[in-house]
């Protein structure tokens, strides 16, 4: 997902303590702040948040990628205003972690200099306009699967980061898909070119989710915390189902020779992605890696001067109206 | 690489919608000043026509009750049943009230 192979962090916590922590979050109330909880609880939401935010924020640069080159006017406005989007997600989620001690520069480093991570999907390149479209329909779909359950996450902060990102969300995922639906329609040329877009992004999509269950090795305390509510396998599935019926409407033909409907399950049966290769673009290898780290860490290079500056300025503003007073 | 010490605080957001509501808490953001805050909450916080009203807040100046008082905090208001109107018993013959 968003947050992908997040470790959960052992706590050697006061039993006792625990135990009524637990209590709390299996009654489903939610956990604020200055609550006390477990350091384990805490410093696994701070990677995972801290890596969902990241996400946000690269997510805008493959898309970012074809403002300029948007075939109309509107589509460049749209465009435009999901990027926007992303920001504005990023931000909620980085003030949800900062909640936790954190601070926003020191998520800003870490992400900078490769110690926390953001979804493997942004390190895959969008080479044509028919990119934008699969990006918002399938990228975006497979996100809504995770966030939606998420907004009842046990953090008050967290949730509450979900709940107004997931109001946002359907708008990025229908504008996908109406780029999708166009070109579809479209010249033969175009259909080839959704077509690929599909077939450039199908594995990746599914690898959001992370690693299958039964190699997935750090769920049961998170989930037993409720800051991650189903398993991978079982939103993987959950995603595979919604969007089959969505390219068969497209007239376009999922990149996959072993998906069949199962009658007896209701659910269709699909390949495993390439899990080497998921691996292989987590550790820092997949096609845009490089770019994009070197991007992220530009535009906070080269944007200090006006952090700075800023700054001056409002300590300048500040020091004059005490010296008025 | 910015001077660690010159990161912007942080200042909560509080936004009144259209229907004549409190202003209502929407989340937080970093900015260099209270102008700078508005502006970035507009930004952040009202892309769709969710307010007609922006407050700003240095967070560091707001003062919180402590979740471990909650109990003795509260305790005044728990024993007062008759707050509450269904503590009395109206006959039916009076009608509503």
């Amino acid at each position: 997902m968003y947050a992908q192979m997040i470790k959960s962090e052992s706590t050697d916590d006061d039993p006792e303590k625990l135990a009524a922590f637990q209590a709390r979050i299996d009654a489903n109330e939610k956990i604020e702040p200055k609550d006390w909880m477990p350091q384990g609880y805490r410093k696994t939401l701070i990677r995972q948040i801290g890596q969902h935010a990241h996400s946000e924020i690269v997510g805008q640069l493959p898309e970012g990628n074809w403002i300029t080159r948007a075939p109309t006017l509107e589509r460049k406005a749209i465009l435009l205003a999901k990027v926007q989007d992303e920001a504005g997600h990023g931000l909620y989620l980085y003030c949800a972690a900062e909640t936790l001690g954190v601070t926003r520069d020191e998520l800003t480093e870490m992400l900078n200099d490769g110690r926390m991570k953001y979804s493997s999907i942004f390190n895959y390149p969008t080479l044509t306009w028919a990119d934008m479209g699969a990006v918002g329909w399938l990228v975006d779909g497979a996100a809504i699967m995770n966030q939606v359950p998420l907004q009842r996450t046990s953090f008050g902060p967290y949730s509450r980061a979900m709940i107004r990102v997931c109001k946002e969300e359907s708008f990025h995922q229908r504008q996908g898909y109406d780029i999708m639906m166009r070109m579809a329609e479209g010249t033969p040329a175009q259909k080839r070119m959704a077509q690929d877009a599909l077939n450039r992004f199908w594995q990746p999509a599914l690898m959001m989710f992370g690693p299958s269950d039964k190699d997935s090795v750090h769920s049961a305390q998170s989930m037993a915390w409720k800051i991650k509510m189903n398993t991978n396998d079982e939103l993987r599935q959950k995603f595979v189902d919604q969007t089959v019926p969505q390219a068969e409407y497209l007239g376009l033909t999922v990149p996959d020779d072993n998906l069949r409907w199962n009658e007896d399950t209701g659910h269709y049966e699909f390949s495993e992605p390439d899990w080497s290769e998921f691996f292989d673009v987590i550790q820092g290898n997949g096609p845009c890696n490089t770019d994009r780290l070197e991007a992220r860490n530009a535009a906070w290079n080269d944007g200090a001067w006006v952090r700075d500056g800023m700054h001056a300025h409002a300590q300048k503003k500040q020091q004059t109206k005490v010296a008025a007073q | 690489m910015s001077n660690p010490s010159n990161e912007w605080p942080l200042w909560e957001v509080f936004i009144r919608g259209q229907h004549g509501l409190s202003h209502r808490h929407v989340g937080s953001l970093h900015a260099p000043d209270a102008e700078m805050a508005i502006l970035n909450a507009r930004d952040v916080y009202t892309r769709r026509n969710e307010g007609v009203s922006i407050w700003v807040v240095p967070a560091a100046e707001i003062t919180a009750s402590s979740p471990s008082k909650k109990g003795p905090l509260y305790e005044p208001s728990h024993s007062k049943v008759y707050r509450h109107p269904t503590f009395f018993d109206i006959p039916d013959e009076v009608g509503a009230m």
